[in-house]
């Protein structure tokens, strides 16, 4: 069950979406979901999802993968629908009824924006390695250091989080295998009965994600790490042509959408 | 020549500790040698190995690498570029999430120029025979080749010497075959000085010295012949004699006359075969 996390998951490939700078693939997004909220009418969010379908083709990600990265989102998304269905306002579908026509179409539009919102999102993390991703991040936000921000600290925080995140996952299987071996029982009983169950799984998961962290930060000295100053990297990025065809492209596309916003569609 | 890391009555003791760690240690690695250091848990073997490279500091006593005192907080990196650590578990010391990145990432470290760490990133994992993984992802590889990935880590640096920390303890006898022959292979082809730490006596074997340590200080220096035949010793420490070693004692305690002591399988195979040619020889 922990295997299907797909969180920061990579699907390597050769396609022009994956060679893009990370920097150009992070700033599309951000433009993505700007111009998603941008949408108000059925023009919009067609064009949103026309532009998301173009996209995870021109990756050569399957449609499936996708939905795999929506599903555990699935009751957020059921719970939105729900509320705008009973809650706004309009003509009823039958006289009496509380369900407006409205209200359907709103529903439905809220729903297409969250599974666009993680499509989108997802199309970055499954096109980036995350070493990339990181990479991109850190050089984009550079800037901030002239404010002192901590810059280099979080992203390298964050790759490494990245690194740790499937040898912790099979960290929690093998201790989950072992209290089961000795009766312990994760899969029946109330909610508040699992969750305590989950308990003798944390304590050891923590306990030895410490020691991780504790030889893993003597291995890193060891290697002369001593912080970002001065620090090379191996994998130049560099901006090509494509990339700036993607952030104009990526700018037409907003300005695109704030002139349906404009006409209201 | 002068030796390449050498150690002067140094005692350690870890923070909130009452037993010293180590007591008054004093050593000198000889530059290109291959050092195996033996001992218990608790002897202070990784202690021992953590003083190279500045990672810990003498309480009293002083370390010199390449003539550099570590307790000089300036030169902490002089000391750690020229001193490669690899340690025990290899899920800890892999920082990224693919082989080629996590080998740049000490060279990376060091401001080294880009197209000079491709270059250093390639022949280390060619070394260590690894350059066919170099776009995997550490999770997915076995063992013994995440303790070599780990070693073409260090390599990357270009250090002088290489120390590892009981490297084989959490592998496979396959993955420690592999990882105990990078590290000889390091030494007898490319002339670094490697510091093998162990609890494995196979693995000293073709050493060119060993040492026991026992309890914060040094119970036995020499060759690996020399210290494996003094039964007395290795009785004392607790320790296991190689296979080899036990057979000869065994042979010579029944009456056999065995001259030297060769410690690999093949060589003492060699001296009781030839043993016997002749007893027979004599005999006609």
């Amino acid at each position: 069950m922990l295997k299907d996390i797909t969180l920061g998951q990579y699907f390597p490939g050769n396609t022009v979406v994956h060679r893009l700078d990370p920097r150009t693939k992070i700033l599309l997004v951000v433009v993505y979901i700007v111009a998603l909220f941008q949408a108000r009418g059925w023009v919009g969010y067609g064009l949103v999802t026309l532009v998301t379908l173009l996209c995870t083709a021109l990756s050569k990600i399957k449609l499936r993968s996708m939905f795999k990265g929506v599903k555990p989102m699935l009751f957020i998304i059921a719970l939105t629908a729900l509320l705008n269905i009973f809650y706004t306002a309009g003509t009823p579908v039958r006289p009496g009824w509380i369900i407006t026509w409205e209200g359907i179409a709103r529903a439905v539009q809220m729903m297409l924006r969250i599974v666009l919102l993680i499509s989108g999102t997802f199309l970055l993390t499954y096109t980036t390695s995350p070493i990339a991703l990181t990479d991109g991040l850190e050089l984009l936000l550079n800037p901030l250091k002239k404010l002192r921000a901590p810059v280099h600290e979080m992203t390298m925080m964050m790759s490494m989080a990245l690194r740790f995140i499937p040898t912790l996952i099979s960290e929690t299987d093998k201790i989950m295998s072992a209290q089961k071996a000795r009766g312990a029982d994760f899969e029946t009983g109330s909610l508040t009965r699992r969750a305590k169950a989950l308990l003798p799984i944390l304590v050891p998961l923590f306990v030895s994600a410490f020691k991780r962290a504790d030889e893993l930060a003597v291995a890193m000295e060891s290697r002369c790490y001593h912080g970002g100053e001065g620090r090379t990297r191996m994998k130049q990025l560099r901006l090509e042509r494509r990339d700036l065809i993607a952030l104009i492209l990526g700018g037409l596309f907003l300005a695109g959408m704030f002139v349906l916003k404009g006409f209201g569609l | 020549m002068k030796p390449i890391i050498q150690f002067e009555n140094v005692h350690y003791t870890y923070p909130g500790d009452e037993l010293e760690s180590l007591c008054g240690v004093d050593l000198s690695v000889e530059r290109g040698s291959f050092v195996a250091v033996l001992g218990h848990n608790g002897s202070g073997k990784s202690t021992l190995a953590k003083h190279m490279n500045a990672i810990l500091v003498p309480d009293t006593g002083r370390v010199l690498v390449d003539g550099i005192d570590t307790a000089d907080e300036e030169r902490v990196l002089d000391v750690r570029r020229r001193v490669g650590m690899v340690f025990q578990n290899p899920d800890n010391q892999i920082v990224a999430n693919v082989v080629e990145d996590d080998v740049a990432f000490a060279p990376e470290n060091l401001g080294v120029e880009p197209a000079e760490i491709r270059r250093r990133v390639n022949a280390a994992l060619r070394l260590v025979g690894m350059y066919d993984y170099r776009m995997h992802a550490p999770h997915l590889l076995s063992g013994g080749q995440k303790q070599r990935v780990a070693i073409a880590g260090v390599i990357a640096m270009e250090p002088e010497i290489i120390v590892l920390d009981e490297p084989t303890a959490m592998l496979d006898p396959q993955g420690r075959q592999e990882v105990v022959d990078t590290a000889f292979a390091l030494c007898r082809a490319k002339g670094m000085t490697v510091v093998l730490i162990t609890h494995h006596m196979d693995e000293c074997i073709g050493a060119d010295r060993l040492i026991v340590l026992s309890n914060g200080h040094i119970a036995a220096d020499g060759t690996p012949a020399e210290v494996f035949a003094d039964a007395a010793l290795m009785a004392r420490e607790g320790l296991d004699v190689p296979e080899t070693a036990h057979l000869l004692r065994e042979l010579r305690a029944a009456g056999m006359k065995l001259e030297g002591e060769p410690l690999a399988v093949e060589d003492c195979a060699e001296l009781i075969a030839n043993t016997l040619r002749n007893e027979k020889r004599s005999r006609k």
